[in-house]
């Protein structure tokens, strides 16, 4: 696709068991350091919050959800979250660029114009965005994390994350094959 | 020496996130095509990937706490809420399935360069708009039938922990078996 790409083409993936060991040493680690483990979703309802608050600072400051956020002049974003998150796109990234994978394209169903993509892409992120709020947690916090000190709660979300994803998976199979 | 330390700072987050991040671009996280490809049964690497962290970290844990240097109840342990919980994991679930990543797994999508993966993270804060929006209708769901606080399989079950572990250790070296004893035949789409 990209002339940029090397002639010899990105590396393979690591074999999954390797990558799971590096990911649960990780993952110990966070525990040791911190007390509690990695997570994603209270990063972007930072994020969230901080955005309707630059909006709508009036508004967002009374609102039932977003203003204790704010209360004493707080600021979401002033988290140890945030700078994990910053840590995994650093991390991501040095990854992709050593291994020969960093490139702009467009994942996704490749049966559907590049548009179509991007919209369920939209649409996806939209309903995990609001499965993640209800949860109060997502596959990183509660299924990853609360499953590695065999919380009930992280393996009741795992339950419903897979045979949820698995039916409209199995469902929607022919648009991403 | 006894653990958790309580770091909070700035460099536990980098460094920690670093290696969370680096971890799941290796296992191939960063890929919709390879993700979904789980819940179409044509590659076994996010459950073997995830199931093998867990287990790290859980022995690990267990071991620490064993000999003395992880002090448990210092350690977070979420609690459930039936009904919250798990609409929560069937929203994310469908998410997957829908857009191709979870939260973390759009970050290091967008971080090795699909635009698709950006899409999804935009996606994330407006539906966290909606969740804000509706809170207070939704708020009677989050906390109705609540589990106790913090309990843990071992407790739900009332078996000791190194049987909980056991068994899922028998689960996940059982499915790693039969996945990844052969290459993957079908999918060449993301590898």
């Amino acid at each position: 696709m990209s002339a940029m790409t090397s002639s010899s083409g990105p590396r393979p993936f690591w074999q999954p068991h390797l990558a799971g060991v590096l990911l649960g040493l990780g993952l110990l680690m966070t525990f040791v350091l911190t007390g509690h483990g990695l997570g994603a979703s209270g990063f972007t309802t930072a994020l969230a919050a901080t955005t309707a608050d630059v909006v709508a600072p009036a508004t967002t400051e009374s609102s039932s959800y977003w203003g204790p956020m704010f209360e004493n002049g707080r600021n979401p974003l002033d988290s140890w979250i945030t700078w994990q998150v910053i840590g995994a796109a650093i991390g991501a990234l040095i990854g992709a660029m050593t291994a020969g994978r960093f490139q702009i394209s467009y994942d996704g169903p490749v049966r559907l114009s590049k548009p179509k993509r991007l919209a369920m892409a939209f649409a996806g992120g939209a309903i995990s965005g609001l499965g993640a709020r209800i949860s109060l947690g997502c596959t990183s916090g509660l299924g990853l994390s609360g499953a590695a000190t065999l919380a009930s709660a992280g393996f009741l979300f795992l339950g419903g994350f897979f045979i949820t994803g698995a039916i409209i998976g199995l469902a929607t199979r022919r648009i991403w094959q | 020496m006894s653990f958790p330390l309580g770091i909070g700072g700035v460099a536990s987050g980098l460094i920690c996130g670093l290696v969370f991040g680096f971890a799941l671009e290796r296992a191939g996280f960063g890929s919709a095509t390879k993700l979904t490809a789980q819940l179409r049964f044509k590659d076994w690497a996010v459950f073997n990937v995830m199931f093998t962290a867990i287990l790290v970290a859980a022995v690990g844990l267990y071991v620490l706490q064993l000999v003395g240097m992880v002090d448990i109840d210092q350690i977070y342990i979420p609690s459930a809420f039936l009904w919250a919980t798990l609409l929560g994991g069937v929203g994310v679930g469908a998410g997957m399935s829908i857009g191709g990543y979870c939260p973390g797994t759009s970050v290091v999508g967008f971080c090795s360069g699909r635009i698709d993966a950006l899409m999804f993270f935009g996606g994330l804060i407006f539906g966290t708009f909606i969740f804000a929006g509706a809170y207070d209708f939704l708020e009677p769901m989050l906390t109705a039938l609540p589990a106790p606080e913090a309990q843990t399989l071992p407790e739900l079950l009332g078996v000791p922990t190194w049987v909980v572990l056991g068994a899922l250790i028998a689960v996940a070296a059982t499915v790693g078996y039969l996945t990844t004893r052969k290459p993957a035949v079908s999918s060449t789409a993301s590898a």
